[in-house]
């Protein structure tokens, strides 16, 4: 399956061009995708509070932001120039290093987590064998940093919101585990470019959300849920428990708490897409097209053009799950503690095993469609 | 010598470095919460060890369910009980140290008899499997390695009857270790404040 464009060889050959060996030449491209990706999670987050402030005004019937630039585009800069240069405090009585480090836990994982995250065939970070498990393991880490710093803040509030988040992401990771599972089981690996490819056969057709209407939704309010968005925000509700365990902090330590939420969201919404509905598969596929007008589908002006397609359908319906999750978040009240644990335990978990062991009759019984 | 191996080796040392200092820390500290937080810190540098040793299932599962899973929820249980309890001071408390400690490097000193006078059977790096290594470690758990992989289960199903034991305790009306009365009320109150005072 060696087709699409492949930057990392082509920046390769280009500085061997200068009598550099291979070696050095690699070392040089290593940090450029990861700049690259850091780079669009952060102006994705932009967006999204960009997003979240205009459509939020538009479910209550306001205008939102409008001053700062064309439409109000400019707010969410401003909002973090505002974090940046605000004083940073740190509580008296609060434990200094747990307090530092608890924020910084929560976000390096969800950072690392975008190693995984496909636009193309060849436009990833790192095509890493155990893919889509990396992230299951690395989303299970961010706990132990709300944990943290809920502990060091020492207060109440910040520990019940600590704990709530905790108990929260554990009972909310099982199901989502187990729709991720079904998803491996069709398509004989973890790879996240296997999955997708899997998915690119007919187009909208072949894509997993058929296949998987179950799954889809389950992994959906999960991801919701381990993303702390309402009507799953119970860690930090504010009418009970102030922030939760953001309720002293202050300057860039709230920042990354707020960056991390975010760059959470737009990657669960990735992997939503990635998962269920075909990547940076176009509804129709490419390939057809290109048959269909007779042109040749190697040609560089092709693989340019259709990578550049992948990226805009990937972040396409990675917004369109983002607007989804904002509307969601403007129009329902939050869960109470116990009916969020028993939608968790008595309700998903349950279905979604239901739908694991489905999954695996299907495709004894129709290998064709289900990934023999 | 290449980049890439003098990186492997310096990775190897930090990591090697966290997981002693670390491991130490959560043994000598006095704050049992720095100690959990701390033995977090360690299976991420064992998992480190592993993906250094191109095993990167094993590290991906080590984080899942030591760091995501065990240590979240010790850290948990510490969070909930901690209570502010005045400890009655041991008096013999030097001679029980130097006992631990002892039996501690003998042990530590089995363990390093083991390593170097066993012969161990490593593979060239060439015939490593690396990335297949998912499928191995699958096709093992389902048929040489089947029953230990189903036994650790049973394990884990008894712990959770315990726990279940343990948390509905109105249930029943004798204490199951002690014979007393169980105090009904117990479950309900909470006598002590959640947070402790920090001094």
């Amino acid at each position: 399956m060696e087709y699409g464009l492949d930057l990392e060889y082509s920046f390769n050959e280009f500085l061997k061009g200068f009598g550099l060996s291979s070696e050095i030449a690699h070392i040089i491209w290593l940090p450029l995708p990861m700049l690259l990706v850091l780079v669009a999670a952060v102006v994705g987050v932009l967006v999204t509070v960009w997003l979240e402030r205009k459509i939020s005004a538009a479910a209550q019937q306001r205008i939102g932001p409008e001053y700062a630039g064309a439409l109000g585009v400019l707010q969410p800069i401003a909002d973090g120039l505002k974090l940046l240069v605000k004083e940073d405090i740190i509580p008296a009585k609060a434990d200094g290093i747990l307090f530092t480090a608890g924020p910084i836990l929560v976000l390096v994982p969800v950072i690392l987590s975008w190693l995984i995250v496909p636009f193309g065939q060849n436009l990833l970070i790192s095509n890493v064998g155990i893919g889509i498990f990396l992230w299951i393991a690395l989303s299970s880490i961010q706990p132990i940093g709300l944990l943290m710093s809920g502990y060091a803040s020492n207060n109440k509030y910040s520990l019940l919101g600590g704990l709530r988040a905790a108990a929260q992401s554990i009972s909310y990771e099982i199901p989502l585990a187990l729709s991720v599972l079904a998803i491996v089981l069709m398509t004989n690996s973890l790879s996240t470019i296997d999955i997708v490819n899997q998915q690119s056969g007919a187009g909208i057709l072949s894509w997993n959300i058929w296949r998987q209407p179950v799954g889809f939704i389950v992994f959906w309010i999960c991801a919701l849920a381990e993303c702390e968005r309402l009507p799953f925000d119970l860690p930090e509700a504010e009418e009970e428990l102030v922030a939760g365990y953001q309720t002293e902090y202050a300057g860039m330590k709230f920042a990354l708490f707020y960056l991390g939420s975010y760059i959470n969201l737009i990657l669960s919404a990735l992997l939503v897409s990635i998962l269920y509905l075909g990547g940076w598969g176009f509804p129709i596929p490419v390939e057809l097209i290109a048959k269909f007008l007779n042109l040749p589908i190697n040609a560089p002006f092709i693989q340019v053009f259709t990578a550049s397609i992948g990226i805009v359908m990937t972040v396409l319906k990675a917004y369109l799950l983002v607007f989804i999750a904002i509307l969601l978040r403007w129009t329902t009240p939050r869960v109470r503690i116990d009916q969020l644990l028993d939608l968790g335990w008595k309700f998903l978990l349950p279905i979604s095993l239901a739908n694991l062991l489905i999954t695996a009759g299907l495709k004894l019984a129709f290998p064709q469609f289900f990934g023999g | 010598m290449s980049i890439a191996i003098t990186t492997q080796i310096i990775c190897f040392i930090v990591l090697s470095l966290i997981v002693l200092v670390g491991a130490l820390g959560v043994v000598l500290l006095e704050s049992i919460v720095y100690s959990a937080f701390l033995l977090g810190g360690v299976f991420m540098s064992v998992a480190g060890l592993y993906l250094l040793l191109n095993a990167s299932f094993v590290a991906a599962a080590q984080v899942l369910v030591y760091v995501g899973a065990v240590n979240v929820l010790i850290i948990f249980a510490i969070m909930l009980v901690n209570k502010k309890e005045d400890l009655k001071p041991i008096n013999d408390i030097k001679s029980r140290r130097i006992i631990s400690t002892l039996i501690c490097v003998t042990l530590l000193s089995l363990l390093i008899r083991v390593d170097l006078t066993n012969v161990w059977n490593l593979a060239s790096p060439q015939n490593s499997i690396g990335e297949e290594s998912t499928i191995r470690i699958g096709e093992h758990l389902f048929s040489d390695y089947l029953l230990p992989f189903e036994v650790a289960s049973v394990l884990l199903l008894m712990a959770m009857i315990g726990a279940i034991v343990l948390a509905r305790r109105d249930v029943m009306t004798k204490d199951i270790s002690t014979g007393l009365p169980v105090d009904q009320e117990l479950i309900e109150k909470s006598s002590e404040p959640l947070l402790t005072n920090k001094n």
